[in-house]
């Protein structure tokens, strides 16, 4: 196995139009799906696939779907999630510039399934040069009879509509993505109620990925069945994941899950291995919002097994010694890279990012992000470390959305993992103030032995 | 984001530009509207913003805002509310190009902080500011979504990937040499609608 399921046909040239898309077997799951299956077979392969949400959380999808509430009189909507601002998270992005097809393909399917005759794609505005992409994959589909009214003569019509976003990481979230599709600022709505109940226009909604939505037609095509042989466990199939920072080859790459991590760094088939040659010292494996872990701990659990890429297993230690596959933003750190630095530079991201509605996420953000700035600049005291525990802790769990989760868990893991380098800064202001001191005073001091195994981490 | 309040002094100043759509421009508005179901028109005010930031002079001012406001058949302080909370519409008149350049963690390591530095040094302006010549607008923004490619940024809506100073250096120059004549690049948001 190790096959690729999502971007098997990438390299075909012109396989971003309808033509040469067809010509190898795109839309037959729409033939199949609309033809021969019911909507609620449509929806137990789904379900049998074992399909999990690749927008971050890993929620199945087939009982995301099942939520939804199919009593109601009024319209229900598909959301796609076309948001991709987590940071290190680039993989939808490569889907839809590449593979339109493969996801209007899903849309229809999964509208299909949830009985949604409307579809919007909420794409972030800086992606314009996409919006054109889509655009015109979706004129293709429907001068072909695959959107519009009577798909194939069925009974079943959908329209899809790309909607841009202007600029905000928060319309990712959900529910503040639907606020935005409504028009008005990205405020994150008190849950619940849940889009399943109410959610765009106060209508019963789904919100999925473009990843989890893409790979529909892939699972009608093969069978749920077949599709849950891939991967290991409950992380079945593939998953994208956007790999940069300091190795040889960045990249978004479609693995099946349970290749362990050091493969996945190391191999020249994926990352390639650390550039310069220099050592790896830290990974963050899911976006910028997922706990960093020191290259021991990325590399194998304090079980001492291989650290896998699936969802178990990269949270194995919880948040102790383990973290999450989250989108699959795969961040790579190398010796030089400063940690301090790093986690200053991305509470600065969620401060900036905070929609501002709850205290605890507005204040606490900035308040991190000026300790941090202290203690990178030379001005930290060592009672700033323990101080930026606490308000990481006062933050987490106590706000209306999961940014305030977000912005806590790398400060939290950073100072977990790395307290050593903290303390360092605040006992060396001299050379901590110079910005590009990386880490290599602190290497002589921190690095540990080499691993033997020949792959060089701290 | 959020933090944008400078909407009042745009109160008394002059657009050069009529506040106007096109027609053709106008026809696509309306299509758009129509995406949403009825009485959800609001629901086309982000994409109406980014034409109307393109086609009538670079950046919202409080009678573009107004007269999108009467489009959309919303209050004027529904449309003040929304284009002060996105990074992507601008208060403010704009240099020609603005540069945006991605300060997030993962193009930081890989030389982000290099190409901002060299940009205010060669721009002699800071994050924020407008050259004298009024062509170049310099941005910090957060990850776009491109950090494979990194050190990254977008002048205008184009992206420029894997930067260094000396690539930098050349767009600048490419940049100023095309400022007299049709922008280069991308097509414009109608056209991506069409
Ligand atoms: C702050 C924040 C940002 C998010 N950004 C995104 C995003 O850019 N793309 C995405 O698909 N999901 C994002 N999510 C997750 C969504 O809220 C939602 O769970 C997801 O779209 C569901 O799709 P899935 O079940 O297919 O994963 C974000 C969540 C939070 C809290
Ligand atoms: S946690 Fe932060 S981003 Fe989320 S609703 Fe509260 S203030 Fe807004
Ligand atoms: S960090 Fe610069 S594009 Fe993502």
């Amino acid at each position: 196995m190790g096959g690729k399921i999502l971007l098997t046909n990438i390299d075909i040239p012109g396989i971003r139009g309808f033509d040469v898309y067809r010509a190898h077997g795109g839309y037959a799951a729409v033939e199949k799906a609309l033809r021969e299956m019911s909507v609620a077979e449509v929806g137990t392969e789904v379900n049998r696939s074992g399909l999990r949400g690749r927008g971050g959380a890993g929620f199945p999808t087939g009982l995301k779907w099942s939520f939804l509430d199919r009593k109601s009189d009024k319209p229900r909507y598909l959301v796609c999630n076309a948001d991709e601002s987590e940071p290190g998270t680039f993989k939808d992005r490569y889907l839809m510039q590449h593979l339109p097809h493969l996801l209007i393909e899903g849309l229809i399917i999964s509208s299909y399934a949830l009985g949604v005759n409307t579809c919007y794609i909420y794409i972030r505005g800086e992606f314009k040069y996409l919006v054109g992409i889509l655009e015109k994959a979706i004129r293709e589909a429907r001068q072909h009879g695959f959107l519009g009214e009577r798909i194939l003569g069925t009974g079943f019509s959908l329209n899809i509509y790309v909607h841009p976003g202007a600029g905000a990481y928060i319309c990712g979230e959900e529910t503040a993505l639907l606020e935005s599709l409504e028009g008005k600022r990205g405020n994150p709505r008190i849950k619940p109620p849940f889009p399943a109940f109410k959610g765009l226009y106060g209508c019963p909604t789904v919100v999925n990925n473009v990843e989890t939505l893409a790979t529909v037609g892939p699972i009608i095509n093969m069978g749920g069945e077949a599709y849950s042989k891939y991967g290991r466990g409950k992380s079945t199939g593939t998953k994208l994941i956007s790999a940069c920072g300091n190795i040889n080859k960045p990249g978004v790459y479609e693995i099946e899950m349970g290749l362990p991590v050091e493969d996945f760094i190391f191999s020249p088939e994926y990352c390639g291995g650390i550039s310069n040659d220099k050592y790896l010292k830290a990974v963050i494996p899911g976006g910028s919002s997922v706990p960093i872990l020191p290259a021991d701990l990325i590399l194998n659990t304090v079980k001492g097994e291989k650290r896998l890429m699936s969802y178990e297993s990269l949270a194995d230690g919880d948040f102790v010694s383990g973290t999450m596959l989250g989108s699959g933003g795969f961040i790579v750190f190398d010796e030089d890279a400063c940690i301090v630095r790093n986690t200053w530079n991305l509470t600065h991201f969620y401060r900036h990012e905070s929609c501002g509605q709850c205290s605890p996420c507005r204040e606490g953000t900035g308040w991190m992000e000026k300790i941090l700035y202290r203690i990178e600049h030379g001005q930290g005291k060592m009672s700033d470390i323990d101080l930026l525990v606490r308000v990481a802790k006062n933050i987490e769990g106590n706000t209306i959305c999961p940014l305030g989760d977000a912005a806590a868990w790398p400060v939290a893991s950073a100072i977990r993992h790395f307290r050593r380098e903290f303390e360092y800064h605040v006992k060396h202001p001299e050379v901590v103030k110079n910005i590009h001191h990386g880490a290599i005073e602190l290497n002589a001091e921190l690095m540990g032995p080499d691993s033997g195994t020949g792959i060089k981490y701290w | 984001m959020g933090q944008n309040n400078h909407i009042h002094h745009h109160l008394f100043e002059k657009q050069n530009k009529p506040v106007k759509f096109s027609g053709s421009t106008l026809e696509v508005v309306h299509q758009l509207i129509k995406r949403y179901p009825e009485g959800q028109q609001k629901s086309a005010l982000l994409p109406v913003l980014h034409i109307a930031q393109e086609e009538l002079g670079g950046y919202l001012s409080v009678d573009i805002m107004d007269y999108v406001a009467s489009l959309l058949n919303i209050q004027p302080i529904e449309v003040y509310e929304v284009a002060t909370f996105y990074s992507m519409f601008y208060l403010d008149k704009m240099g020609t190009y603005v540069i945006e350049v991605c300060r997030t963690g993962p193009c930081a390591i890989s030389g982000g902080e290099q190409i901002l530095a060299h940009l205010q040094d060669v721009l002699e302006i800071k994050p924020g500011e407008t050259t004298h010549d009024g062509l170049f607008t310099l941005k910090e923004v957060e990850c776009l979504g491109s950090c494979g490619t990194g050190p990254v940024m977008q002048v205008n809506t184009e992206y420029y990937e894997k930067l260094t100073p000396g690539k930098v250096d050349k767009l600048l120059e490419d940049l100023r040499e095309y400022a007299n004549q049709p922008k280069p690049g991308d097509s414009t948001w109608v056209e991506k609608f069409c």
